[in-house]
């Protein structure tokens, strides 16, 4: 018996996916970036819709500069990790500037967004406590939960009077209870009612985390997130998130106001037992972190192209996620016609995201786009005729 | 009200009879995964319906060891007098 016979169930998936002489959607290669919004793709120009570069600073000309001077002066790796091998001056640095940008007293660095989720919800939430985890939750989260040894307990997606429901079954329980939500949600593009997650806290003495990934950057005023979006940023205990979205290059944190973050640093294990960020990595985050905080207008930009996309998918008759925001989602009943729909947006040059069940909400098969400052009009424009032109074809839009 | 492994586990052949594509002819010993084709997000958003009717909450770690709706039916039970 082979130890991949567990596998055959996935095998015979992906055969189907593959059946009609379709690509293998999770085995794209995008050739070449020609600009944060073009790739080469089999060899044609393709309108990226589905990288979440929001700001498009994956190819910004300072942060492309910053990493080549810090390598050049600090070399291109750090070899092992902070706990074993030693912190490095830049990780100091980038951990100061992330304390500055959020208005937290302490900040950890981790190597990636998905180890910054598991290093701290494994971490923070021990034994003898409880994680509350919204359904919708990211794989990270769900991985960090099974690291630790907290129990587990859901509650209905975005639904703060279900989390407050369970909390008060909760009622004497011994432990501490921690909340975690995210900003905005990857699938649908949703956004938390973060105000009224908030409240919940304030009520039942929770823990609150928030996964800002994919909202940093996004929304507030300053680009802190929900939490400063909504004005309750003092209720929110840690904020986790990425450098992979907005700030266009790899790694994660948590910044916190609680002191006892910092012995975090000698038990979570995703930060201990893994080679810390490299110099040229930590330089470009830095730089793209400045032009985040230099250049609200790419936020506003943003936006008004997520309500073009999203009303212009709507428009061409296609169903997509409840609100206009940077991740943009049309919602498909059947696997196949997912398949078919998706291959055929890139043969006709633009690139989306297939997302299929189990990992998206409802079972339903998505076509996720996301959404760039860089865009401009015309290129969403055309992404959304290509979109209404492949529906038409497949005879799936709805009357418009 | 004290419900008995029996009871609830009616409950939840019948909370899960309500959904069309449950096989019609499932019972106590019928086990989730296999005999209900449930992915493991079918699993926990059914188990979050079942939570909701009996005012309970079962723990994610606790679904590892569940098998049949039987063994979801006493993991209820235990956890309901534990409370």
């Amino acid at each position: 018996m082979s130890i991949f016979s567990k596998y055959e169930g996935l095998a015979s998936a992906l055969s189907a996916v593959t059946a009609d002489g379709g690509r293998n959607p999770f085995n794209v290669v995008i050739e070449k970036p020609i600009s944060s919004t073009v790739g080469l793709i089999e060899g044609r120009e393709t309108l990226l819709f589905g990288t979440n570069n929001y700001l498009g600073l994956s190819q910004s000309p300072a942060a492309i500069e910053a990493a080549v001077e810090a390598a050049r002066a600090y070399g291109v790796g750090t070899t092992g990790s902070r706990i074993a091998n030693g912190t490095q001056g830049l990780h100091r640095q980038l951990e100061e500037r992330l304390c500055t940008f959020f208005r937290r007293r302490h900040c950890m660095v981790f190597s990636t967004g998905y180890q910054a989720n598991l290093g701290t919800i494994s971490a923070l939430a021990g034994k003898d406590d409880y994680l509350l985890l919204d359904a919708d939750s990211h794989a990270s989260i769900y991985d960090g939960s099974r690291l630790g040894h907290a129990q587990v307990i859901r509650f209905r997606h975005n639904d703060a009077d279900d989390l407050h429901k369970r909390l008060r079954r909760l009622d004497g329980t011994p432990g501490a209870k921690l909340v975690v939500v995210e900003g905005i949600y990857s699938m649908m593009g949703d956004v938390v009612p973060m105000a009224e997650f908030a409240a919940v806290k304030r009520e039942t003495g929770a823990w609150l985390l928030a996964d800002e990934a994919h909202s940093v950057g996004v929304m507030g005023e300053h680009g802190r997130g929900v939490a400063e979006a909504d004005g309750v940023e003092d209720d929110v205990d840690f904020v986790v998130g990425t450098f992979s979205k907005s700030l266009g290059t790899v790694g994660g944190y948590c910044v916190s106001n609680h002191a006892g973050l910092d012995l975090i640093r000698l038990c979570s294990r995703p930060y201990m037992f893994t080679a810390s960020l490299p110099p040229e990595v930590i330089a470009a985050t830095m730089a793209a972190l400045t032009e985040l905080e230099n250049r609200p207008e790419l936020r506003v930009r943003l936006m008004d192209n997520a309500r073009r996309l999203h009303a212009g998918l709507q428009a061409a008759g296609l169903r997509t996620g409840p609100q206009a925001s940077p991740v943009v989602s049309v919602i498909l009943d059947d696997v196949a016609v997912a398949v078919a729909f998706w291959n055929r947006l890139l043969d006709l040059g633009v690139y989306v995201n297939l997302s299929l069940p189990p990992a998206t909400p409802d079972q339903h098969p998505l076509l996720r786009t996301s959404v760039m400052a860089t865009h401009t009009p015309e290129q969403i424009d055309r992404a959304v005729e290509i979109f209404a032109v492949v529906a038409g074809e497949m005879g799936i839009n709805r009357a418009a | 009200m004290s419900e008995t492994v029996a009871s609830v586990s009616a409950l939840i052949v019948k909370t899960l009879l309500a959904n069309p594509k449950v096989p019609r002819d499932i019972n106590g010993s019928s086990k989730i995964v296999e005999d209900l084709a449930f992915d493991s997000l079918a699993v926990m958003n059914f188990v979050m319906e079942i939570e909701d009717t009996l005012d309970v909450s079962v723990p994610l770690d606790r679904l590892a060891d569940i098998r049949t709706i039987d063994d979801l039916a006493a993991c209820i039970v235990s956890l309901k007098q534990a409370s």
